[in-house]
């Protein structure tokens, strides 16, 4: 069964349908990729799904909930995650706070928990923070943890934005265009992240111009165009296809 | 002099108690309340009312102040829940003109321009001559209770989904937090901090009109932030002592400047006030104590 599964979304703007009924169905522990020409409605899709938007029609399931127009609080709560496509550090909190906001179960959130500070308020917060030098390790972040967001290069950014994911323990990272406005040196280490992640059980929906990186990293591929799915399969097949091939190169005469 | 100190001291601490409710707002959460005074004059009438006409004691009218002006920044934040962050600042700043224009008209409840007088003044009669600065001290220890409890907030997880929310409010909803319940405790803890310094005035100067509530009393709680340090406890208090120590130094130009008038002088102030604001932000341009940054990357 699918982990993600989107049926018939539809978004319109005024006049212009974003997506005109997409589907499009992410396997459990696999990597799917979303490819399309821009404007096909890859971003809105990623934003009707997150709660960002309200979808005019059609379902999105989750593990088999029903999530059709949840608050992204509460598809925080039940494991789906995002980042964004430029890259939204919390620009004045450090890297390690970034990381620990994620962290689920904070009983130190309320103001009456945070003036008196128990124990298991300290104890969880301890734990948290254990769990957000972890992962700026991994994703070699470590020595910037105490900087500010803002002061971070755009690679890091773009880390950091997969870290904060991580840290909600997720069964689903949705990653918006992981590698745009990033070296090919560092686009290929995210790659090589992404697939480590995998290989631990992560499921993740993939929006991506790079598709070298789509390439190397998706097991299984949809396309999307002016907002519905013209194709799927694996990367190799759909290179081949000259539907595929159209929408990228413009129609033969 | 002693006195007059000792006045100047009691108003500035009543200011950093505003500044500090509007860097919990405003420093920690980004939402900007021009209406603060609104809730300062709320509180202020609330306790001056309680005790004047219902006789109530002045504890009680303290613990009401707070409460209500809490229960109003709640319902300010749920009021506009579907606005654009902008438009906060805007039906703030209209609600503070609301909470003037009813005092000044609802003259059954209030007293209209004529104000509440008699406003009890606590252990008064004991205390004698020596009430202001028991006061003052009075009014130190609650600055200092305040920075305690907002320093636990700054630090805990609470404050750090404050301060996400203030850095991109969909970011920390995707993090899993109720960005709409973070704000409306923000709008209450800031609100009843607001209203706390209003009973404080209350019932420190006896005597409340609805002209006290204008909204330059605003622009100066900003100005004290501003300076001090948005999103620092500590430089919320000292920039509000900083503000006061400049609008009352600078009455003293009147020696200095004999040849200006009264209303020159009274232009030339606001002026000073604000190339102060500006010889601050240029020099330090975080204010004068930056908001702090916890360092957590460190070994355990």
């Amino acid at each position: 069964m699918a982990l993600l599964d989107i049926k018939g979304l539809r978004q319109r703007f005024g006049g212009v349908a974003a997506l005109d009924g997409a589907d499009v169905s992410v396997e459990q522990g696999r990597i799917t990729g979303l490819i399309g020409p821009n404007g096909a409605g890859k971003t809105t899709l990623f934003n009707a799904v997150t709660g960002a938007l309200r979808p005019d029609s059609g379902t999105v399931t989750f593990d088999g909930t029903d999530i059709t127009g949840w608050r992204p609080d509460r598809l925080a709560e039940i494991g789906l995650s995002r980042t964004f496509q430029i890259a939204r550090g919390l620009a004045q909190l450090t890297v390690i706070e970034n990381l620990m906001l994620y962290g689920k179960r904070q009983q130190g959130e309320t103001f009456c928990a945070a003036v008196l500070r128990g124990k298991a308020v300290r104890a969880r917060e301890e734990e948290l923070r254990g769990r957000a030098i972890e992962v700026a390790r991994e994703l070699d972040i470590i020595h910037v943890g105490d900087n500010r967001a803002i002061d971070l290069s755009g690679g890091q950014k773009k880390l950091l934005e997969l870290g904060r994911a991580l840290m909600a323990a997720p069964k689903l990272i949705m990653l918006d265009e992981p590698a745009a406005g990033i070296n090919p040196t560092l686009a290929k280490k995210l790659g090589e992240h992404i697939l480590a992640l995998k290989v631990r059980g992560l499921t993740f929906l993939i929006v991506e111009h790079n598709m070298g990186l789509v390439a190397a990293l998706c097991d299984h591929v949809v396309v999307l165009a002016q907002g519905k799915r013209l194709a799927e399969g694996r990367f190799a097949e759909l290179r081949a296809d000259r539907r595929v091939q159209d929408i990228y190169m413009g129609h033969r005469a | 002099m002693t006195s007059y100190l000792i006045a100047m001291a009691t108003f500035a601490s009543i200011y950093a108690i505003l500044a500090l409710g509007l860097n919990v707002m405003w420093g920690m959460a980004g939402m900007v309340n021009l209406g603060i005074v609104g809730f300062y004059a709320f509180g202020a009438y609330i306790s001056a009312l309680l005790t004047v006409n219902a006789h109530a004691p002045i504890a009680l009218g303290f613990l009401a102040a707070m409460i209500g002006t809490a229960a109003m920044g709640a319902l300010v934040t749920l009021g506009i829940m579907r606005l654009r962050d902008d438009y906060l600042a805007i039906v703030t700043l209209g609600f503070a003109e609301v909470v003037r224009i009813v005092a000044e008209n609802e003259i059954w409840l209030t007293r209209g321009t004529d104000g509440i007088s008699g406003i009890p003044q606590p252990l008064k009669h004991l205390l004698g001559a020596d009430f202001n600065l028991a006061y003052l001290i009075f009014c130190l220890v609650i600055v200092a209770l305040t920075l305690f409890v907002l320093e636990r907030v700054r630090t805990s997880p609470f404050g750090r989904v404050l301060r996400a929310i203030r850095e991109d409010a969909q970011v920390a909803a995707f993090a899993g937090k109720d960005v709409l319940k973070f704000k409306v405790k923000a709008f209450a803890l800031g609100g009843a901090l607001a209203g706390l310094a209003g009973a404080l005035y209350a019932h420190y100067t006896s005597y409340i009109v609805p002209e006290i509530y204008v909204p330059l009393l605003t622009i100066y709680i900003f100005l004290a932030l501003t300076a001090g340090g948005i999103g620092n406890n500590f430089g919320a208090v000292i920039g509000a002592f900083v503000v006061v120590f400049f609008l009352e130094s600078t009455r003293f130009l009147i020696g200095v400047v004999p040849w200006l008038s009264a209303e020159q002088l009274a232009a030339l102030r606001e002026f000073l006030v604000g190339l102060g604001l500006l010889l601050v932000l240029y020099a330090r341009p975080r204010g004068l104590m930056p908001e702090p940054l916890p360092r957590l990357a460190g070994p355990s």
